[in-house]
């Protein structure tokens, strides 16, 4: 306690005993105040993460506990499920049509209250209401909402002429998928709507003066000043919605259980079938995970690689 | 409808009055120039506002098949609040799991954030990459071993080890936003203290804590909401009377063999949606906030 009295001194100075005593001494404290970081990162992330693997290529029931080895019958068993392939196109067709809307939508609501006014303020909190709420929880709010007995879509569907008797929405795939892209992008929009906000607001006002003065027009002024400007916060609003809508899994679990006929079947719902449904094989659902989580990590690396090259021709440009 | 017309008027009576100042005789055209704007944005406020609105009325209006069958009432609440265990089981476990979660996080992320920020030491870059990367890995890919994990650590189907995974989902969020926090406040102020006498803990408790206080504010809310609001980790790993509300409720609305109770369903909404809204409602700037510090990461 008595040596951290002495002022931290820079590290441009020359050494000296002392010094070098408190430096030490410095250095330790630093670990014990970042070593509950490191305890829980370890006993509940890096343990799993080896745990998962070692799973993976085992026998492992949900019930019977680990039998051994059997590695790599796990993988190609999952590999070899007939829903495995369904689940992953479903999962990149959710996720390819999520991640359109979003970011259209959000990049629209954020230019739409872009500018200070008291009814902007106004709609930006209602916009943004939604993601206070759980996913479960909007999931639950959109069951009932969808469903015929109490919801009002299917009465609406009805008088609109669209329908004759009472219309189940999450009865088809398409209804399903719809429903549900429906359900997220009225939960997320706010999310990406502020994401982009602030990438916008960080656009300084005399670039837009200036293209002004130089007599371009709203669009030209989009297309050539705000869109490129505002490319990093686009590209990790990308890689957020994308890596969010990979591992969705509480809105179809919630809607649609995967159903009807597994058409919304996605991957780490399948993770969760594996594992408690139909196989109750903890090794298949971890070889699954592990794939997943390659996945995750290749389709990633490739996101910011894509991002880093255009950055790099934009530079020599 | 009539709200969509009421709007468009009203802000073409706003507008017409802003020309009126201005000055200039185009007031009434910029006026019918604006008025798409406020349609198209009454309209999307009312899509954004109408389902809440929607779930709080239903779950007091008479509906067949539930508790609330004639006349307006809270009998939905009373099948909620007397489903198997009983709702204050359930309000109590996500309380406790939210509690662990949000002082969990706090406590972690306050100490490691101020040792990112302040201290060199070995490792120091690894261990806080290790902890951004915990964002990389899916939630299914840590639960399934998790499930086998906790068991070994006697904490499997407890409260507690729930509210410590949800902690450790938590992390890389909080320790980023703490770290930044802590490095945004001037040396100067914490030099002083240790000149004076403080060990590095007193100056952390006594005047550091105030000054990265917006940012606790907002680590603190975020892990709440994640918490109270999590459905997936308490899905893998408890079950029984162990079960937070998201998951019991998720349960009741399959109880009945086939016949959906929507009126309690809709009454474990407003039920868990309440809170949410409230904590938003008051703190929307620190909510906010966490999102711009969010966005400052790409």
């Amino acid at each position: 306690m008595t040596l951290t009295s002495t002022p931290p001194v820079p590290a441009t100075a020359a050494p000296a005993p002392v010094r070098r005593r408190t430096h030490r001494s410095r250095s330790l404290r630093g670990w014990a105040y970042a070593s509950p970081t490191a305890v829980l990162v370890l006993v509940f992330f890096v343990v799993p993460i080896v745990l998962v693997l070692f799973m993976s290529g085992s026998d492992w029931l949900l019930l019977g506990g680990n039998r051994g080895v059997n590695l790599p019958d796990n993988y190609t068993d999952v590999l070899e499920h007939r829903m495995f392939w369904p689940s992953v196109v479903f999962t990149l067709k959710y996720t390819v049509i999520a991640t359109v809307l979003l970011i259209g939508l959000g990049l629209g609501l954020a230019l739409l209250v872009q500018e200070a006014s008291r009814w902007r303020a106004f709609l930006r909190t209602v916009v943004l209401l939604p993601t206070a709420l759980g996913l479960a929880s909007a999931s639950l709010l959109f069951y009932a909402l969808y469903s015929p007995q109490v919801g009002p879509i299917s009465p609406l569907l009805q008088r609109l002429g669209f329908a004759d008797g009472p219309v189940t929405v999450l009865g088809t795939p398409d209804g399903a998928l719809w429903s549900t892209v429906f359900l997220i992008v009225w939960r997320y929009s706010g999310f990406y709507m502020l994401l982009l906000l602030v990438g916008l607001q960080s656009i300084p006002g005399e670039v837009y003066e200036a293209a002004r003065i130089d007599g371009a027009r709203t669009w030209q002024i989009f297309r050539s000043v705000t869109l490129p400007l505002l490319r990093p916060s686009l590209a990790l609003s990308t890689i957020m919605c994308v890596t969010g809508s990979l591992l969705a899994f509480d809105q179809f679990f919630i809607l649609t259980k995967g159903g009807p006929d597994g058409s919304t079947m996605t991957s780490v719902l399948l993770v969760y079938n594996l594992a408690f449904e139909s196989k109750r094989s903890l090794g298949m659902a971890a070889a699954l995970s592990v794939i997943i989580l390659l996945a995750l990590v290749v389709v990633n690396a490739f996101q910011l690689r894509a991002l880093r090259g255009s950055d790099e021709k934009e530079g020599r440009a | 409808m009539s709200a969509q017309v009421l709007s468009g008027r009203a802000a073409r009576v706003r507008a017409a009055g802003a020309g009126a100042v201005a000055g200039g005789g185009s007031g009434l055209g910029r006026a019918f120039a604006r008025t798409p704007y406020y349609v198209l944005t009454g309209g999307l406020a009312i899509i954004f506002l109408y389902p809440l609105i929607w779930t709080g009325v239903s779950s007091v209006s008479p509906q067949p098949g539930s508790a609330q069958t004639d006349g307006f009432g809270f009998g939905n609440y009373g099948t909620v609040a007397d489903y198997q265990a009983g709702i204050w089981t359930y309000l109590g476990n996500s309380l406790v799991v939210s509690l662990v979660a949000v002082v969990v996080t706090l406590v972690v992320s306050t100490l490691g954030g101020y040792a990112f920020a302040r201290f060199r030491f070995w490792g120091k870059d690894a261990l806080f990459l290790l902890t951004l990367a915990i964002l990389m890995v899916p939630y299914a890919t840590l639960l399934i071993p998790l499930v086998i994990w906790l068991k070994s650590l006697h904490l499997n189907n407890t409260l507690l080890g729930v509210g410590l995974v949800l902690a450790v989902f938590q992390l890389p969020f909080a320790t980023f936003m703490m770290r930044i926090s802590f490095e945004a406040v001037p040396r100067e102020i914490e030099e002083a203290a240790l000149v004076d006498g403080c060990g590095s803990f007193a100056a952390l408790r006594r005047i550091l804590l105030h000054a990265v206080k917006p940012g606790l504010i907002t680590v603190g809310l975020f892990a709440f909401l994640a918490a109270w609001n999590d459905f997936m980790v308490p899905l893998y790993l408890v079950g029984g009377d162990k079960q937070p509300l998201p998951l019991a409720m998720v349960n009741l609305r399959q109880q009945t063999m086939g016949v959906i109770d929507y009126g309690a369903t809709q009454a474990g909404v407003v039920i868990l949606t309440v809170p949410c809204v409230l904590l938003f409602l008051l703190l929307q700037r620190h909510y906010v906030n966490g999102f711009m510090s969010g966005a400052l990461k790409g």
